[in-house]
């Protein structure tokens, strides 16, 4: 028996050029890292202030930081399909071998969904979620830092497979059973699930996290119909994420029996039956699409309120209507296989539930465009990507109706017309506004503002980009290309339009090279664009009733709410009685947690456990799970986890503030 | 005609985009496609009946109302109407009322299971299909013959397609001809398609199976009731038998496959590819186990 198991020097794959690459600009990334940091002496500064922190808004930040690298990651792989199919025609057979094509479009849909969008929502709804209910913190600040930890574990594990092993070639939901130890028998599939579970578990947690935090944890006054529509869309991201993501922990535990242990659920023989996985992963599957758009828009109605400088027109509505598509959501999972064969009537149910989900979408679109109505519309970044939101959401919903019809489907399924359905969504709707998001409320979690001349640059990019990028894959689609090709004949009459595709991805490649730079920019510019108000939008909502950035404890004074929109109400009053304008109530103790760095031991043995796991070094994976499970057993018996500030030292932080802000 | 005629028109802007060549899902040759690309378009129209207006209200709302124009109206607490929202609920259902009827009706007219009744149509062939890494096995019981990755079947002619898969599951599709159905181990799939003019049409794999997936195309091939026969004809001169031994060679994974013909087949190999699965005693294929209980 191999001390290592089934690890020895083969697995590096050092003649795959693709994924050398890829490894060495991340290694070398992360040596650069390392190195900057010991020069700077800040690893101390770093274990204490970042890595143990329970405070809801660093973890938010570090999330989206993971969340951006991961696009860049993501968008690499995007880059190298765009390009193999714009060249891999005829008698030329790309660059790509399938084997690393086939983990290149796996890659790009796990990396994109699990670890891109994700994370930008989880990090979006960490830093705001506690602001706009006027709470210091989530609910379980421990598990929050847990969660974004066992999240970051996946995001090493399918970035080690670059060097170490490779990736599944199966697709990014991985049926069987092609992604059976039969067909598959590497270890990419295993990194796949590993890297899936663990930032599963991750995420649920912090559903449950955030659906107590939304339920418990709001300021005196704020009852349910008093909560700002992005805290009601992560409410009900939340349920979803509570109900689906045990289905896919299940679902993946399932598939790992077969590998591991040879069970036979989803084989082909033995009574195995791979249709239920894919029953079973598109019932978390669907869930998962509204988990990321419902908190975009929430986002959406957030900011064309505010830059229309006028309230949200259907509040109560938007709410219903983010409920019913929370219910239906359970109930349309089958319109990803109609062509299973099931019965007639069978698809024709689920086709119609989906549609159904289409009432209360389109009554949100008309919401958002009669809040424009009579407003007093500032174009700002947000503006911008909020409304290149409206024009795209309409057609991608659109086409998605489309493949909600059967008939309808059984033409264009698994063509690039559904790929181009589903990016037309997910950039247009998901992207769009989590991009929206941040640049909105940048100037909350950092205190200065981003640069709006290259905020809007870069949405010209990204909405012309994706129009060349994407339409030729609805032609496509209807000339019969299907979805994972990496080579087709000069006789399709495909190769200009994938030549088209290529050219928008690289005009959304520039795109995103603008929001990098306009992340920079800001940061070296930032004394000129500092937010000193706390408040740079003329907002309507508590978040912007404390500095920005906000003190650890986020209030002074837990906020007391009588209204929708306190903050302008609140400004509104002031404008009426300037006077108490500088009235001061007394200070209080304010109850905090305390940072802990269990989350990251436990996180960093799951990474051990999954690395054993993968590689079958089955003494490392049974020692990290004793590991594990002794950091739960500490941190439960572990009674120092919170203190007060006092108030004296809140008068304190809350002076340095104000002098800080009027200097 | 007329019909198709009107099809092809309101494909008009993906036909500038496409140049000179049709695409050839819109290019149906039989009537499932036709029927299929009809309720596209009908949909497609449908809905733009909400989209159309939403992008101009969008376009025209954001400019109107921009901060700079000091001679819009504007209304800082406008934020319910009784009108507005009964409006963009009941527009959205009416239409959602209409498409969910379409959808009923033709869900089951289109049911890929459901027999073909076409008038004047000759009487229908059956046609096993055999989804294999990385290639297709085509099997006629009828005529006790078998292809890769062709399949050649008469004009006006339905067939019925029966459908299995050996190792990962694909799907079937001959896009001119109409929609697709799942080739799955140990289970069958059925797909009825018709044509209504020969040709050769494309024909091809449409969910990923690994890594020889691209290649894993066929030539559908119309052909008048004569051509067919001679063409059976022909086929049956090939000195190849499709038996166990074969079937177990064709299993092995193998890339863009050249057609092969086979002249003779042993009875009932499409069932025994689907009985293997559930009964691994049953694994010679050259065996008759059509008798058993569990095959009826």
């Amino acid at each position: 028996m191999n001390i290592l198991g089934k690890l020895d020097w083969s697995a590096i794959p050092v003649n795959e050029l693709p994924a050398m690459l890829a490894g060495g600009v991340m290694v070398g990334g992360f040596v650069a890292l390392v190195l900057f940091i010991t020069f700077l002496k800040k690893w101390t500064w770093l274990w204490t202030e970042w890595l143990t922190t329970v405070d809801h808004k660093k973890i938010g930040v570090m999330y989206i930081i993971v969340a951006i690298v991961m696009l860049l990651r993501g968008f690499g792989d995007a880059l190298l399909m765009r390009t193999q199919q714009a060249i891999s025609v005829g008698a030329n057979p790309g660059f790509l071998p399938p084997h690393h094509y086939d983990q290149i479009f796996t890659a790009h849909g796990v990396i994109m969904i699990f670890f891109m969008a994700m994370p930008f929502v989880v990090g979006l709804m960490n830093i705001i979620v506690p602001l706009q209910i006027g709470a210091r913190d989530v609910a379980f600040p421990f598990l929050n830092s847990l969660s974004f930890w066992l999240f970051v574990v996946g995001v090493v594990l399918v970035m080690l497979c670059l060097i170490v092993g490779e990736f599944g070639q199966t697709g990014w939901l991985a049926y069987p059973p092609l992604s059976e130890k039969q067909y598959s028998p590497g270890v990419g599939v295993d990194y796949y699930i590993w890297a899936l579970q663990i930032s599963g578990i991750g995420t649920l947690i912090s559903g449950i996290n955030f659906f107590v935090t939304i339920l418990k944890m709001r300021c005196p006054g704020m009852t349910l119909f008093k909560m700002p529509v992005f805290v009601w869309t992560a409410l009900c991201a939340n349920i979803l994420i509570i109900i689906a993501f045990p289905v896919l922990t299940v679902t993946l535990g399932m598939l790992s029996l077969d590998r591991y242990l040879d069970f036979h659920f989803f084989t082909n023989d033995f009574g195995g039956n791979p249709m239920m996985y894919v029953n079973m992963i598109w019932i978390w599957g669907h869930p998962e699409v509204y988990i990321l758009v419902l908190p975009a828009f929430g986002i959406f109605s957030e900011i064309f309120s505010t830059y229309s400088h006028k309230r949200l027109f259907g509040y109560t509505t938007m709410v219903w209507a983010t409920f019913a598509i929370t219910v239906l959501a359970f109930i349309v999972w089958l319109h990803h296989f109609f062509t299973m064969g099931a019965g007639a009537n069978v698809n024709a149910f689920f086709g119609i539930a989906t549609m159904i989900i289409s009432i209360p979408t389109g009554v949100k679109m008309f919401n958002w465009l009669f809040t424009m109505y009579r407003g007093k519309i500032v174009f700002s970044a947000p503006m911008h990507w909020s409304i290149g939101f409206l024009i795209t959401f309409a057609i991608g919903g659109m086409t998605g109706v489309l493949l909600a019809v059967p008939g309808a489907d059984f033409l264009l399924h698994n063509s690039l017309f559904l790929i181009a359905h589903f990016h037309n969504v997910i950039i247009g709707g998901v992207f769009f506004g989590y991009t929206a998001g941040m640049v909105y409320w940048f100037p909350k979690a950092f205190g200065f503002k981003l640069n709006e001349k290259i905020g809007i640059a870069a949405f010209w990019c990204w909405i012309v980009g994706f129009y060349i990028a994407f339409m030729p894959l609805y032609v496509l689609g209807f000339m019969g290309a299907t979805r994972r090709l990496s080579h087709y004949d000069y006789s399709t009459g495909w190769h200009p339009y994938f030549v088209v595709a290529l050219v928008g991805a690289i005009i959304i490649f520039i795109g995103i090279n603008l929001q990098l730079l306009q992340v920079v920019w800001s940061i070296f510019t930032r004394k000129k664009n500092l937010d000193l108000t706390g408040d740079p939008w003329n907002g309507r909502t508590l978040e912007w009733d404390t500095a920005s950035p906000p003190p650890f404890y986020n209030f002074a004074h837990v906020p007391h709410v009588n209204s929708l929109e306190p903050h302008w109400d609140h400004k509104q009053y002031l404008l009426k009685h300037p006077e108490k304008k500088n009235e001061h109530r007394p200070y209080e103790d304010i109850h905090m947690p305390r940072y802990t760095g269990v989350g990251f031991v436990i996180a960093l043995f799951a990474f051990t456990f999954s690395f054993g796991m993968i590689w079958d070094i089955w003494w490392l994976a049974i020692a990290s799970c004793v590991v594990m499970f002794g950091g739960v057993v500490y941190r439960s018996f572990d009674y120092d986890i919170d203190y007060y500030v006092t108030k004296e030292e809140v008068e304190k932080i809350e002076t340095e503030i104000s002098n800080r802000n009027l200097a | 005609m007329n019909k198709k005629l009107a099809v092809l028109l309101s494909f008009g802007l993906l036909l500038l985009l496409g140049g000179c060549n049709l695409p050839i899902i819109i290019d149906s040759k039989g009537t499932i496609g036709e029927q299929e690309v009809r309720l596209v378009r009908d949909a497609l129209l449908l809905m733009l009946i909400v989209v159309v207006p939403v992008i101009i209200m969008t376009v025209v709302f954001a400019w109107k109302y921009r901060a700079s124009n000091k001679r819009a109206h504007y209304a800082p607490n406008f934020h319910h109407s009784n009108l507005i929202e009964a409006a963009v609920w009941f527009i959205p259902i009416m239409i959602i009322l209409v498409l969910a009827t379409i959808t009923w009706r033709t869900t089951h007219e289109l049911d890929p299971y459901k027999p073909l009744e076409v008038s004047n149509a000759n009487p229908p062939i059956i046609i096993e299909v055999v989804a294999l890494d990385w290639k297709w096995l085509f099997i006629y019981p009828e005529q006790n013959i078998a292809t890769i990755n062709l399949v050649e079947f008469p004009v006006n002619t339905p067939v019925n397609f029966k459908i299995t898969a050996e190792g990962p599951m694909n799907a079937f599709q001959i896009p001119q001809l109409g929609g697709q159905i799942y080739a799955m181990a140990g289970m069958q799939t059925k797909l009825h398609l018709i044509s209504e003019s020969t040709g050769d049409y494309f024909g091809r794999a449409v969910n990923f199976s690994g890594a020889g997936f691209s290649g894993m195309q066929f030539t559908a091939r119309v052909a008048t009731q004569e051509q067919f026969d001679q063409w059976v004809a022909s086929v049956k001169d090939s000195p190849d038998i499709l038996n166990n031994d074969e079937y177990k060679k064709l299993v092995e994974p193998s890339e863009n496959n050249p057609v092969k013909t086979y002249g003779n087949v042993v009875p009932h190999i499409f069932e025994n590819i689907i009985a293997k699965f559930m009964m691994p005693d049953m694994d010679n294929l050259d065996e008759d186990h059509s008798n058993m209980e569990m095959m009826k």
